[in-house]
């Protein structure tokens, strides 16, 4: 406990340093600008400035991306509350009581509370990662292959079934992410796999170009003309953004509540923070005295969920970090980042990398400070970003992709690869495939099939080692205890569904949440 | 989940998507990667359990994508046609542009260099939008390639050579 305290002090000097307060205050800046603009969401914000942390020291690439990934949060709560367009999916629920908050003429207000649910989740996430992590790690410890591959799976299985969209769908694209991350030269014999006969990918597919294929190009092939940037929309003041003491009071316990359901969420490898939000709102309206005010501008229906998604994010970073086992695509991206430093995430990045994962820890602190001070006087320009037509920021964004991604290696070849994954992305997209799952499995496919090996290699063969050993028969029953649930559920609904067929509509899932058209 | 948008029965006209044959084409498309990662994986290694090649995953990750997608067809075959949500149009020059705008700027940044290339990349990816006029398209792209000199070439010096030949 006091060691954590000490630690923190310690990460608190490291963040401090001018340097690397310099790079977070950049990566809040630029997230929380990219967060704003219509169609980006911190996938194509982190993975565009990726390449730019190639040359940067460890510390502060990390604290810059981990900013970039909060700050667009920020951003994208700016959006959704004011002009109804859920920039990034976690949004979509803010959207639904935001936006006719804003209607009412208090967007101000809905943003404020944003803010501060925001804000107040982020400071719990953080205080429990100071303190859960070196649990963690104790318990990480005795992980064998075994184990790993045991919580690899379950981690993959949560990602693939707990996405939005279709269950079936997100497995698919989870194995569709482990076929991708076969590509390359296999570790143990040196055989070239699934090269096509490019050389080049002997290394394996760029994860940036991947990511920027999909959530990049494959975004814009769907939304070009048909993503339409709302005229008008509020003008907000600052003095319109704080909350009276009754709103305060409303919007207390939905944060509270909001903040524990995104810290249980985040603990578990895989769940999205969509689905994190969803439940937050579901609670909020289930446990709420009159119901039917929910959709119509409740406070409880803003501070929940974003105070969720959140608190969610910040311990995101606990099972990523201490485990390395990302929780979902955006952490793949930044374990993605720490390889790419030459750091191996896991139990002993806590003690050998001391000074980055503290300073982290600490410059989340430091960063959503800045975030606060940084939205509240610059949230007319904000508003004005929100405007910025799409025939403009597409084009801009495609130079940005391009450039970026041949920053990389520098070489042509990897912007042919965004080019290959933008359009199966797009096809994807198009036949309502979940694609963020892709890059979980993407990022842990090489390390699943390693630890599988591994253990199956030291018990000769024998598959029972993932049942006998207690902490990883553990992780496989809660594995087989998720397939029976979502096997049950769709039953369930399939049942339902055939006792009230005469339905007069159907609510539709979008596949993504920038594709709509005239918000 | 995020455009949840409640159609009712506004308009017949508008085309909705058949999520019924949409599911089945899908299942029946990871079938085929999936059986296209089995008919390479078996090239390689695969090995026994307690010897494991290199073929040994690739095959079965394979096979359980392949398996996926016949339950995805499957499931669609047995479940009533729904309508989905509303069909969009498709927008093939606009998708032409965007995916050209790539092709030029890896050919362009072959035989041309950083500044033909990043022109190329945003004036063409910018005629894709019908509301772009050619004027407007290549005032953004004139403003756009200063500005990625300044950043890539001048501040960041990335190793691109603003013109080279061949």
């Amino acid at each position: 406990m006091t060691q954590s305290l000490l630690d923190l002090w310690y990460g608190f000097g490291v963040a401090l340093e001018p340097h690397n307060l310099a790079w977070s205050f950049f990566g809040v800046v630029v997230g929380n600008l990219i967060g704003v603009l219509p169609g980006m969401g911190p996938l194509s914000a982190i993975s565009m400035l990726l390449p730019l942390t190639y040359t940067m020291h460890p510390v502060p690439a990390i604290m810059m991306l981990a900013g970039i990934f909060y700050g667009s949060q920020y951003g994208g709560a700016i959006g959704a509350i004011l002009l109804n367009l859920p920039c990034h999916p976690p949004h979509a629920v803010t959207c639904l009581d935001g936006y006719p908050l804003t209607r009412q003429g208090k967007g101000g207000t809905a943003l404020g509370i944003a803010m501060i649910s925001s804000f107040f989740a982020a400071s719990c996430g953080i205080a429990l990662m100071v303190f859960a992590s070196p649990l963690l790690v104790s318990v990480a410890f005795k992980f064998g292959p075994a184990e790993l591959f045991s919580i690899m799976l379950l981690g993959l299985l949560a990602g693939g079934t707990m996405s939005r969209g279709p269950v079936l769908k997100g497995v698919a694209m989870t194995l569709f992410g482990l076929l991708i991350g076969i590509v390359g030269t296999d570790v143990n014999t040196g055989t070239m796999r699934f090269t096509f006969g490019f050389a080049r990918l002997g290394d394996g597919v760029e994860i940036v170009a991947l990511a920027l294929g999909l959530f990049g190009v494959a975004d814009f092939l769907r939304n070009v003309n048909r993503l339409q940037v709302v005229s008008g929309g509020a003008r907000v003041r600052l003095r319109d953004m704080r909350p009276s003491r009754k709103e305060l009071k409303q919007a207390f316990w939905p944060m509270v509540r909001g903040t524990s359901i995104g810290a249980l969420f985040g603990g578990m490898p895989g769940t999205g923070s969509t689905i994190t939000t969803f439940i937050a709102y579901a609670l909020e309206q289930k446990i709420s005295r009159n119901p039917k005010k929910f959709g119509q501008g409740a406070i409880e229906g803003v501070a929940a969920p974003e105070a969720a998604s959140h608190s969610k994010t910040q311990v995101d970073f606990i099972p990523t970090m201490s485990l390395g086992i990302p929780g979902d695509a955006v952490m793949a991206l930044i374990l993605g980042a720490l390889m790419i430093q030459g750091i191996q995430p896991g139990p002993q990045l806590i003690t050998d990398h001391a000074d980055l994962f503290w300073g982290l820890v600490a410059s989340f602190w430091v960063g959503n400070i800045l975030l606060i001070l940084l939205n509240v006087p610059l949230i007319g320009i904000w508003v004005k970003f929100l405007r910025m037509p799409y025939r403009y920021l597409f084009p801009s964004a495609l130079l940005f992709i391009a450039v970026g991604v041949y920053s990389t290696n520098n070489s042509l070849f990897e912007v042919g690869e965004v080019l290959a994954f933008g359009v199966i992305g797009a096809v994807l997209l198009a036949l309502e495939f979940p694609v963020a799952p892709i890059l979980l499995g993407f990022v842990l496919g090489p390390m699943v099939e390693d630890n599988f090996r591994r253990a199956v290699l030291l018990s000769r063969g024998d598959l029972g080692v993932f049942i006998q050993r207690p902490i990883s028969a553990v992780f496989i029953s809660a594995s087989a205890l998720l397939i029976l649930l979502q096997v049950g559920f769709a039953i369930r609904g399939a049942v339902r569904r055939r006792r009230a067929r005469p339905k007069k509509f159907r609510m539709t899932g979008s596949s993504h949440a920038t594709s709509q058209d005239n918000v | 989940m995020s455009s949840q948008t409640a159609q009712t029965e506004e308009g017949g006209a508008i085309d909705y998507v058949n999520t019924k044959r949409r599911d089945y084409y899908s299942g029946m498309l990871m079938l085929l990667v999936g059986l296209g990662a089995i008919y390479d994986g078996v090239r390689y290694n695969i090995g026994s359990l307690s010897q494991m090649g290199s073929g040994f995953f690739p095959v079965a990750v394979g096979a359980a994508l392949a398996c996926t997608g016949i339950a995805i067809a499957l499931v669609a075959k047995c479940t009533p046609a729904q309508q989905g949500e509303r069909k969009l149009p498709p927008e093939g020059k606009a998708w032409c542009f965007i995916l050209g705008s790539l092709v030029a700027f890896i050919v362009l940044g072959h035989y041309g260099g950083l500044l033909p290339a990043t022109f190329a990349v945003v004036f063409i990816s910018a005629l894709g939008d019908r509301q772009n006029t050619v004027w407007r398209a290549l005032l953004l792209a004139v403003a756009m390639t200063g500005l990625c000199v300044a950043v890539f070439w001048w501040a960041l010096s990335l190793q691109f050579p603003l013109f080279q030949w061949g």
